[in-house]
Formats: structure tokens, sequence, C-alpha cells
């Protein structure tokens, strides 16, 4: 089997697990600086799913794509440490506040650049949305098919690939030819972890943005090793439509955000007392609630 | 022609329930709208398959009747889906937030360029002024969905980029015979006319789908538990008081996570939806992931050890104590009183 060339889509999303409504800007955009982040739990098991066709099929390349903030470097570097080849930031101001629309055009705009590849992972949905609209999108603007909420690789063949998909009521086996897209179910295997030697080696990976603040031992390094340099492509670079990317370029609008408040009903308070108990029980009973 | 949208899901010349909830909450935008409610639903074998949908008030009903339309596949369904929608130009269309919905939405969104709201629970119709065009616009869909976890409710809307679609939640909105005898005018489109071989490139090799023997949904009476029950086997006492009342065991997914219950029978935000006559939460704190799932039940009795649980606040009966003492007590005084 040759090797193949695959594009791993991976997000850096804020922690959804604790947070209220200041979490939003008036304009109903995340404030993503209030907010602690992380790599999006599924794309990485996209990336794991992308690893381990290279651990299958040496000579596979794998390159990790992203598109946020500068903060967003992280992704790489750690996409680094667990063993892609290579990394790739889309990230420019113009581009923020999209939705999913405009993230998937943006994206699309970054994987034409990219030109050469067999297959595209990314995770099922990102926990700050739970769209899982991304991966359709971008299969549709790249005119590919679409194999969504893949568990696992069955068969990587010369001109299919087979994988298994977990649906909501059981599971399906499907074969797409090349080049596709696939989004990664979060029932398929965890992401290795971080290899000792690749840390080593990309610790001081960074992007030209995060270059700025001038430090000259590290310039010195990225001349030196210019696989340190993580490339961040602009609005310009990637030949973007302005009125396609950021707020300009996203129907969706949020309207208004509330917090969810549980509405407090009367209650009667029991304790476990047969008496309690049984006085309930008939209670329920009377107003054929049960019975 | 301004209208409202459904596609529908169907297996085996089953109509999906998700389709006939979307068709009711479908009719019920379209009645606030004034205008028609359209479908489409693409299988084989369709033959008098309208009699499971008419009645739910469509007006126009769009099938394409092909063996190879089922089971689904994104591409041909995108295509005669892309199709329809390109002609009729509806305002508003609907998916079920499923497996096939969540696959199929987010590709006609790209092709039509439009806006689709994720997992909506919450469908109205609405104004919205803007400012920077200094213009109201009328009579929009308000599309409102648990975000950030289930943290706050968005209320998304599109008012520049047509149609305005959403993907709805299994579960969340009634079901409502329309008129039993309500007439559709039914079009079908020649698949042939519109596929090409390319939209049939991914093969179905395999299908394995559980009968789902678990109906949450339909149950009047639920018996749910969370991490607090502490164990499968003590599960067992909330199976015992779900047998004798004619109800079903459900749980939280911190439940479901620690493996005490399967996941078919998690009831939340990423679980099923429920609204039973009794809900019975046993050693369930009451994330919002979970009361999403079940607020609307008619009566909730919370039993839990800590008489803070957040679930307390929406129950009209707290039991403060240990589960293990109390849902027996709760079996022998219903086998002592029921007639």
């Amino acid at each position: 089997m040759r090797p193949l060339k695959i594009v791993v889509l991976a997000k850096q999303v804020p922690d959804t697990r604790n947070v209220g409504p200041d979490a939003m800007k008036p304009d109903g955009t995340v404030n993503r600086g209030k907010l602690s982040t992380v790599f999006n739990p599924d794309d990485l098991h996209a990336l794991e799913l992308a690893l381990n066709i290279k651990d299958r099929i040496p000579g596979t390349k794998v390159t990790i794509l992203t598109m946020g903030p500068q903060k967003a470097a992280d992704i790489i570097r750690e996409g680094y440490y667990r063993g892609v080849d290579d990394g790739i930031m889309i990230s420019d101001r113009r581009f923020g506040g999209a939705d999913t629309l405009a993230t998937s055009y943006t994206i699309v705009q970054g994987i034409k650049k990219i030109a050469d590849y067999d297959l595209i992972v990314g995770g099922r949905q990102a926990i700050d949305g739970d769209t899982a609209q991304v991966g359709p999108q971008c299969a549709d603007k790249l005119n590919i098919p679409q194999v969504t909420y893949v568990e696992e690789i069955l068969d990587i063949q010369e001109d299919k690939i087979i994988a298994r998909r977990r649906l909501e009521n059981g599971i399906e086996t499907v074969s797409a030819p090349y080049p596709c897209l696939m989004t990664v179910h979060g029932s398929s295997p965890e992401c290795r972890s971080r290899h000792a030697k690749n840390v080593m080696k990309y610790k001081y990976a960074r992007s030209k943005t995060e270059m700025r603040k001038g430090d000259p031992i590290l310039e010195e390094l990225h001349k030196k090793r210019p696989y340190l340099v993580i490339p961040e492509w602009s609005v310009e670079d990637i030949e973007a439509d302005e009125t396609k990317i950021g707020l300009a370029g996203s129907p969706t609008k949020v309207k208004s955000v509330s917090s969810i408040v549980l509405t407090a009903s009367e209650s009667k308070i029991l304790t476990d007392s047969d008496s309690d108990i049984e006085g309930m029980i008939k209670e329920l009973i009377k107003h054929h609630t049960i019975g | 022609m301004k209208s409202v949208f459904v596609y529908c899901e169907v297996e085996n010349q089953e109509v999906a329930e998700i389709s006939q909830e979307l068709l009711s909450a479908g009719k019920r935008l379209a009645q606030k709208l004034g205008c028609p409610l359209d479908a489409m639903l693409f299988g084989k074998d369709l033959n008098g398959i309208e009699s499971q949908i008419s009645p739910y008030g469509v007006d126009k009903l769009f099938l394409a009747d092909d063996k190879r339309l089922e089971p689904y596949r994104t591409l041909p369904h995108a295509a005669l889906a892309y199709k329809i929608l390109k002609e009729e130009d509806p305002q508003i269309v609907l998916f079920g937030a499923t497996s096939i919905g969540r696959d199929l939405a987010p590709r006609l969104a790209s092709k039509l360029n439009c806006g689709l709201t994720a997992d909506t629970t919450i469908l109205d119709i609405g104004d919205h002024f803007v400012k920077q065009e200094k213009k109201e616009y009328k009579d929009l869909l308000y599309a409102i969905r648990p975000a950030f976890g289930g943290s706050i409710m968005a209320n998304i809307i599109n008012w520049d980029m047509h149609p305005q679609m959403a993907t709805v939640r299994e579960g969340v909105m009634k079901k409502e015979i329309f008129k039993e005898d309500y007439k559709s005018e039914i079009i079908s489109i020649d698949p042939n006319e519109v596929l090409k071989d390319e939209d049939f490139v991914v093969e179905v090799i395999a299908r394995q789908i559980e009968e789902s023997s678990v109906n949450l949904k339909e149950a009047p009476i639920i018996v749910a538990g969370g991490y607090g029950v502490g164990s499968k086997e003590n599960f067992d006492l909330l199976r015992n008081l779900a047998n004798i009342l004619g109800g079903e065991v459900g749980g939280s997914r911190a439940a479901v996570d620690a493996g005490f219950i399967d996941h078919n029978r998690q009831i939340g935000q990423t679980g099923t939806t429920v609204r039973p006559k009794l809900y019975i939460a046993a050693g369930i704190s009451g994330a919002i992931q979970h009361t999403a799932g079940m607020q609307d039940a008619s009566m909730i009795i919370s039993i839990n050890n800590d008489p803070e649980a957040p679930i307390n606040a929406i129950a009209d009966y707290v039991i403060t104590g240990d589960l293990g003492v109390v849902l027996p007590k709760m079996i022998k005084y219903y086998k002592e009183n029921a007639k």
C-alpha cells in the first residue's frame, strides 16, 4: 500500500465545563479570553486515527491544521509532540467571529493551499458548540465524500478505505474512495500520549506572531532549525474572500443568551421514615400518578 | 414561495419518530407564518407512505423512491434535497438532530450557503432589528438551543442568507396529528434525473442496527439513577421499583459513564429527552446536562442524601435519605396501598 497524505483538522476550544453568561460578549460571540483552553477532545481521537494509519503504512504524512488565535499554536505543538509531520495555523483577526459556514470556507481555503491529500480527518464535533457541522461542510466545499462518526479504520486499500461508523442506534461499515473526509467519534481509541523525544525536538516550535516578542536565543534556534517555525496563514495567504469569512461570512447570529434557571417548584420535603413514604405513595395513588 | 420544509427519515417503510415530531413542530411554525408545510422523504418501497405523513398537515410531499436511497447515504440524499430546496426556496427547513440529520444538514447548508443551527430544543417565530441596517426583519425563525455544555440557552437567528435551517433534538417537540384525513399533494421525483454515478461512490457494506428494546420516551414512569446509586448491583433496586410501577429504568450521564447502566438508557442532553408522568430521580445531583432532558416530567421525586442537590429545586417531592432504604419502602407501601 502506498503511503497516504492525511490532514488532521483540530481546534483549540474553551473548556466548557464551568462557564456562565459572562463567557459571551454582547454580540453573542465567545469571549475566549475569559476561558482556559483545551485540545478539542474529539479532535484528539481524529489525531490518533491518523497516527494509527501512519503506524500501519510507513511513509504516511500527517499534517495538522488548525484555525484560531495566536494561542492556537499550542495545538500544533501538541500535534508534533504526539507524532505529526507538519503543522499549519490559519490565523488572522479577520477570521474572528466565524460560524460553521465561514469556518468551513476558511479551512477549505487552507486545505486547497495544502493541495495534496488523500484523507482529511477531524473530530465529530467541538465541545464549544457541539454542532458537528464543519466536517461535512468542508467535504461539500471540497466536493469529496464524507464519512461521519468513524470509530475504526478496518482496512486501507489502494483505491478505498473501509471504516466502521458509530450511529445512535447501531454501527455501519462503509467504504469510501480517496480523497474523502472523515469525522471521528469519541468512541474511537484515545490519543496516544506525548513522546518525550518529540517534546524535546519541538518544544521551541513557535509561530511568527509568537516570535514577535523578540527572543534572540529562539530566533537563532529557528534560523538553524527552520522546522521549528510554525507557518501562520493569513487571509491573503489562503486567498480568502473577505465577504465569506469572520462575522460577515456567518449567516447565523446569536440574538440573545440566557442562563438556565431551574424553575423552583414547591417541593414537599420528606424524610426516609415509613410514615413520610407511605404518605407520599398514598398521594400518588390518589392522584392517579401511579396505580 | 414562503414555506416550512421538513426532511423526513424513513427505514423499512416506517417514518422515523423524530420526523413525525418535526412535522408537528413545522406545522405549528407554518400556522404562525400562515404558510404551507412541505416535506421530503427518500427511501425504497414508499407506496402509501403518505398515510404516515399527511395527517400532520403536510401540503406538498416530495418523494423519491429507489432502492439505492435506503439505507441513507449522504451524497444521493444531499443531491435530491438540494434540488428540491433550490426550486422550492422555503423559508425554514428542519432536520432531526440524529445521525442522519447531523450528517446531511451541514452538507446542504454548505451547498445552499445558508445558516444552520444545531440541536435546537425550542423553535419559535419572531422579529429582529438589525442595528447596522436600521431594519426590522419580521417573522424570523428563532432556533433556541443549549450551548456551552448546557449552561446557557442561545437564541440563534439568521436574517440574510436563506433558508433558515435547524436540526432539532429528538423527543423535545410534541407529536400532534393535525387532521387525520388531510390531503397532501404528492410530487414524485425520478432519482435517475437527479443522481449521477459519483453520488454512489460511498458504499454501505454492513449494518447492524440495534432494535431499540428500550422506549424511554413513551414510558409513563421512569426510575432514573445517578452516580449516587453507587454500583451496577444497586441499580436492581431501581429496576424492582420500575417493574412494579410499570415503568422503565434510566440513568444520568455519570451513571452511564461509570458503567452502572447501558448508554441507551441515558437521559439528558446527550441522551434521550423524556417527559413522563412520574420521574423518580435516585442519587442524581441534577447537572443541567441531565435536568434539560427530564424537567418537563409532570411529577418529579428526588431521592438524595444531599438535601442541597440541585435537582431538588425542580422536584415535587424531595426525600432526603439513603436510596437503599427509601426504594424498598416505596415498593412495600405501593404493594400495600395499590388496588
